[in-house]
């Protein structure tokens, strides 16, 4: 026998109390074969990441439907961390998310889970190839049938998480798109076309560089003299902005901000 | 007992709305048709239907009051001379009728014409008797399907598999509440795979809903809070099985478990003169779940359909803060023989 490696540390996120005992106990029971300790406990994706902010652990076990924010997104910010852990997710019941596993080969656990089957997905994780961000982005969607909760930025070597409700409007810069809520602007590591498809329903492309959300939109005004980029301007709701409305969105625009 | 007669026997319930509705209709459309045939041009022939509502329409009502009257009864007879009757009805009724306008000087009628009223009347309750007989068999096939397809959307995988595993993590620890909860899951699945043609006891509805909801708390604490709210309801009322618990799911499921604070399902029964109303609300899911709650509506709605015709409604109020749906079914209490 090779010297034992310290043990592997694990982080169990589920929303249902009974789910994260039932996890204690297993890892309990294969604690012989497969030496480990649970370093925490989470009730969404949320606080988990919050929890990993302090803690760093080596596997999140992670519930796919909770409330707050799902395992899946979960999972998709956590390539933002430095070092982030690896993720075997669990599920009761998820038909499709369960098919996009097999798809891409993305190793996931079902409820309830048997102690052979939780060993063996411990044995392998640690050389597991992580899923990509899109990879997860396009489950997320599909299963939720809706964008994200949240997104995430990189500062100063922090994860940032910005709920998308909160967000009045995204805009492209030659390098970054920001991200502007009512207190600030965030850097994101997204692309602006990725971004209006996974929000449709929320968000509103006002010209080339910019995505408004529907709701945040205040009134419209025309350009006063033959502005070279902007046909008219867009205002924003509780912060002084402007936002560039290219020619051809106006007409949608105004309809969409008039007709409701 | 009744119950089990009406699903097969080819007489309907004459108490029914929908039913007295399609009889009052079919009877006007039979007496539209012979007037056009009788009448020389189309403009005579809104005339001569009024000439004619006013002989047939107090033979309709009278014969409906009549079978309505006796409508137990017919359904303790055998088919056939239940058809019988309720022809034999319509007839004498028709030719009474005859008799009465003669007698009152209204018309100058003979036995031959109070014979002809009556054989017309009864030409008109046979093609009626076949009308509802062909419809039962239509029927009969979608009660099967409405069946299967309940079945289907009954109970939710994902809830079986979870609250399986909350079971299994209670077993060590507290094996007593892992044997009520197996207990509990258990009545529930031998209530999905009854025969959903059998009514039940309002009460047994009831305690099953209460179950359920214990197997929902189990799983998910303090998130979920439970109000009842029974007030002064006939409790032996029979009404179709397994109605609440897709309802109680659906609100468990998108009112209570996209929320990570979770919040309150109240469920309350109220008696408005002959209606049973059973309401129950939900916070609005924030979320974008919706597929699977048209679903089980629809289901419902399609077997109150089945079971009640047009006398039971579900309606659906979506406000910001809540989801309620709202159940009115007739509420009768049945001669048990």
């Amino acid at each position: 026998m090779p010297n034992t490696p310290s043990p592997l540390t694990v982080l169990l996120v589920d929303d249902e109390p009974l789910a994260r005992t039932r996890l204690r106990e297993l890892l309990s029971d294969i604690a012989i074969n497969l030496p480990n300790s649970v370093a925490g406990e989470a009730g969404n994706g949320l606080e988990a990441l919050e929890f990993l902010k302090t803690t760093p652990v080596d596997v999140v076990l992670a519930d796919i439907r909770m409330p707050g924010m799902d395992g899946i997104e979960f999972a998709g910010h956590l390539g933002v961390l430095v070092d982030p852990p690896a993720v075997v997710f669990a599920t009761a019941y998820d038909n499709y998310a369960v098919q996009a596993f097999d798809l891409n080969a993305i190793d996931y656990l079902l409820k309830p889970v048997r102690t052979q089957r939780l060993l063996a997905a411990l044995q392998k994780v640690r050389g597991a190839q992580r899923p990509s961000g899109e990879t997860l982005t396009a489950i997320g969607r599909e299963m939720r049938g809706g964008g994200r909760s949240h997104l995430s930025c990189h500062e100063r070597g922090k994860l940032l998480l910005v709920p998308v409700a909160e967000i009045l409007y995204f805009k492209a810069d030659l390098k970054y798109v920001t991200a502007r809520t009512r207190e600030r602007e965030y850097i994101l590591d997204e692309a602006l076309t990725h971004l209006e498809q996974e929000f449709a329903e929320r968000f509103l492309r006002l010209h080339r560089a910019v995505l408004v959300a529907r709701d945040a939109l205040a009134g419209f005004e025309r350009a006063a003299g033959d502005e070279a980029d902007a046909y008219g301007w867009a205002l924003v709701r509780g912060v002084p902005d402007r936002l560039p409305v290219s020619r051809r969105q106006w007409a949608v625009a105004r309809a969409l901000a008039t007709g409701g | 007992m009744i119950r089990q007669i009406q699903a097969v026997h080819p007489l309907p319930d004459w108490r029914n709305l929908g039913v007295v509705l399609r009889v009052l209709l079919g009877g006007n459309v039979l007496a539209l048709a012979a007037a056009l045939v009788q009448s020389p041009d189309l403009r005579g022939w809104p005339w001569r239907f009024v000439e004619f509502a006013a002989l047939v329409e107090p033979v309709l009502l009278l014969t409906l009051g009549v079978v309505a009257g006796i409508r137990d009864l017919l359904w303790k007879m055998p088919p056939r001379a239940a058809q019988f009757v309720v022809v034999a009805v319509a007839a004498c009724l028709a030719a009474l009728q005859s008799d009465l306008w003669n007698w009152l000087g209204l018309t100058s009628g003979t036995f031959l014409d109070a014979l002809r009223a009556a054989l017309l009347a009864a030409a008109a309750a046979i093609l009626l008797l076949f009308y509802f007989t062909l419809r039962l068999r239509a029927i009969s096939p979608s009660m099967s399907e409405a069946r299967l397809s309940a079945l289907n959307a009954r109970i939710r995988p994902h809830f079986l598999f979870n609250s399986l595993n909350a079971v299994l993590s209670l077993i060590r620890a507290e094996p007593r509440r892992a044997e009520e909860a197996l207990e509990s899951l258990s009545d529930l699945f031998r209530a999905a795979l009854r025969d959903p043609a059998e009514r039940v006891p309002l009460s047994d509805e009831i305690a099953l809903a209460r179950q359920y909801l214990d197997l929902e708390r189990l799983r998910l604490g303090e998130r979920l809070r439970i109000l009842w709210e029974v007030a002064d309801v006939p409790l032996d009322e029979a009404i179709p099985p397994l109605m609440l618990q897709p309802l109680l799911e659906n609100a468990v499921y998108h009112g209570i478990e996209p929320r990570p604070e979770g919040g309150t399902v109240a469920i309350s029964f109220s008696r408005k003169r002959d209606e049973l109303v059973i309401i129950i609300a939900n916070p609005s899911g924030g979320s974008s779940h919706v597929r699977g709650n048209h679903m089980a509506v629809a289901n419902i709605r399609e077997r109150l359909a089945l079971y009640y015709d047009l006398e039971a409604r579900l309606d659906i109020e979506e406000g910001p803060e809540n989801y309620r749906v709202l159940i009115h079914l007739p509420c009768r209490t049945h001669p048990h023989p």
